[in-house]
């Protein structure tokens, strides 16, 4: 009875991890609308390409040797062994099979990875952008990964876990890191063309499809109660279940609390209701939620989504006076509200403090953030990361892929 | 036989054309133009930077009417498109030299 008992909870965990990780993966469709759609559409093919290449790619080195090197006792190189179930021989017995393990892993590495495309959409190269995201997802990922939710030492100094630092689904592990790659990515690309004038002045450039990128935000919205309902990791008994609600509950709050914030702020600072900091509010108020969605009230899930809803309006507006040309915004919404998600967890849960959350912020961003800027350095001395001035003008669609998004519309 | 060549704010074109209609005009021609009077173009704001919109979208109407007609239809076309605010576009008269109607090979007023 006991053993018949124990086979469902293993099942419906692993069905319930399974189905969550189906849910983050539709994340990446909804970062390929979002950034589709706040781009201008002689762009649009070759962002396209760029969020389901590296996809692709986040999965496969994740498999040949990312997982290896974050979990290094669940994961030998090309998974050997991850076809085994996750109880005959297991140390600790888990709940739910090994390669679902992976699968819930790895949609979380090509989250962070789709973070960067939109930070520097319509002036970098392709292949660049690709060759980056081999090292990326391969290797510089799962290095803090194996640091954080991994739970070894960085570099034998520190064990981040001692420290009191915590990130319930990867406000800082996932969020903040693919905003610091996205960071050291815009500084080495440079602006758009026309983004600043001589003078200084800041010039707007429309996203092309604000349906899409309204899409967008919804399949994101929605991908994301995986990314923090599957992050509780099981679901079979009535304290994980309970979590499991919980959790999906603050996620969806938090999401509308950032939306409602943003709009207002948008219209009290502009005058009018601009859509997209809206949708920019919504992302943030789930990235202020994701490093703790399991212990704030509705009330205070609502109000913390608020606050990033707030800071991504201004955080949005700082960088484009620092001239840090981000055309979705993506660096204001992982990366500063991402921080910020990190630093309100020890308002609701005792076992997380403050000093742990700052040293691991650092240690994330300081460790994404330098590798990126030298492997972006090295591409850029080797192939060069930015198109040419003309190519730019024409849209890389052209020039990158051959093909326009919208063949029967002429304009530029 | 006149050309007139009314451009007025596209929201106001249904209320033109019924104008005309009750009026008895046969027929008219419409685009869909860009320009900028006195009203000049105005600047947005999206996520906070500014663009300008230097060119507004405005609706050009060509109607060829009996020059017997002709007052009735500028008074028709003229206070449907009013708004009273800048930017309600112009009428401009041209005499028209010759109109055939390609079908039937009629020409002048028998071909408007």
């Amino acid at each position: 009875m006991e053993n018949e008992i124990f086979q469902l909870q293993y099942a419906l965990d692993t069905f319930y991890f399974l189905i969550c990780g189906a849910l983050v993966m539709w994340m990446a469709a909804g970062f390929t609308m979002l950034e589709a759609g706040l781009v201008r559409s002689k762009n649009t093919t070759e962002i396209l390409t760029k969020n389901v290449a590296l996809y692709a790619i986040a999965c496969i080195m994740y498999m040949l040797c990312g997982y290896a090197i974050m979990y290094p006792e669940l994961g030998s190189s090309l998974l050997a062994g991850i076809t085994a179930d996750g109880v005959t021989g297991a140390d600790e017995p888990a709940t739910y099979a090994p390669s679902a393990d992976f699968f819930f892993q790895v949609v979380f590495v090509a989250t962070a990875m789709s973070i960067v495309s939109g930070a520097v959409a319509e002036r970098m190269k392709l292949w660049a952008f690709l060759a980056f995201a081999v090292v990326m997802t391969g290797f510089i990922y799962p290095m803090e990964g194996n640091w954080t939710w991994g739970g070894e030492s960085v570099f034998g100094l520190y064990t981040l876990g001692d420290l009191g630092f915590s990130d319930f689904a990867g406000s800082g592990i996932v969020h903040l890191a693919g905003a610091s790659a996205a960071l050291a990515g815009v500084l080495l690309v440079g602006a758009r063309k026309g983004k600043y004038g001589a003078d200084g002045s800041i010039k707007a450039i429309p996203g092309a499809n604000l349906p899409m990128a309204t899409l967008g935000t919804f399949i994101l919205w929605m991908g994301w109660f995986g990314f923090n309902g599957g992050s509780v990791l099981a679901t079979a008994s009535v304290e994980s279940a309970n979590a499991v609600a919980v959790v999906f509950m603050n996620t969806n709050a938090a999401a509308a609390g950032g939306l409602i914030a943003a709009l207002i702020t948008a219209r009290a600072i502009f005058g009018k209701a601009d859509l997209t900091m809206a949708l920019n509010g919504a992302l943030a108020g789930l990235v202020a939620i994701t490093a703790g969605p399991d212990t704030p009230t509705p009330l205070l899930a609502t109000l913390f989504g608020a606050a990033g809803g707030v800071l991504v309006v201004f955080s949005i507006l700082t960088l484009d006076k620092l001239k840090i040309d981000d055309p979705v915004g993506a660096i204001s919404v992982h990366g500063v509200v991402g921080l910020f998600g990190l630093l309100i967890v020890p308002v609701t849960n005792a076992d997380v403090s403050f000093s742990g959350q700052i040293i691991g912020a650092l240690t994330i961003f300081g460790w994404v953030f330098g590798t990126s800027l030298i492997v972006f350095g090295i591409i850029k001395a080797v192939m060069g990361i930015r198109v040419t001035e003309e190519e730019e003008y024409a849209g890389i669609d052209l020039s990158e892929c051959g093909m326009e998004a919208y063949p029967e519309f002429v304009s530029n | 036989m006149k050309l007139v060549t009314a451009i007025v704010k596209p929201f106001k074109l249904d209320d033109v054309r019924e104008a005309l209609s009750e009026i008895g005009v046969q027929g008219i021609t419409v685009t869909e133009v860009k320009g900028f009077g006195r009203q000049k173009g105005h600047t947005e704001l999206y996520r906070g930077a500014e663009y300008v919109v230097d060119f507004l979208p405005k609706v050009k109407i060509e109607v060829a009417v009996s020059t017997a007609m002709l007052d009735q239809t500028i008074e028709a076309i003229i206070k449907a498109a009013n708004t009273g605010k800048i930017g309600d576009g112009k009428v401009f008269v041209s005499s028209l030299e010759q109109v055939i109607r390609i079908r039937t090979g009629e020409t002048g007023e028998e071909a408007i």
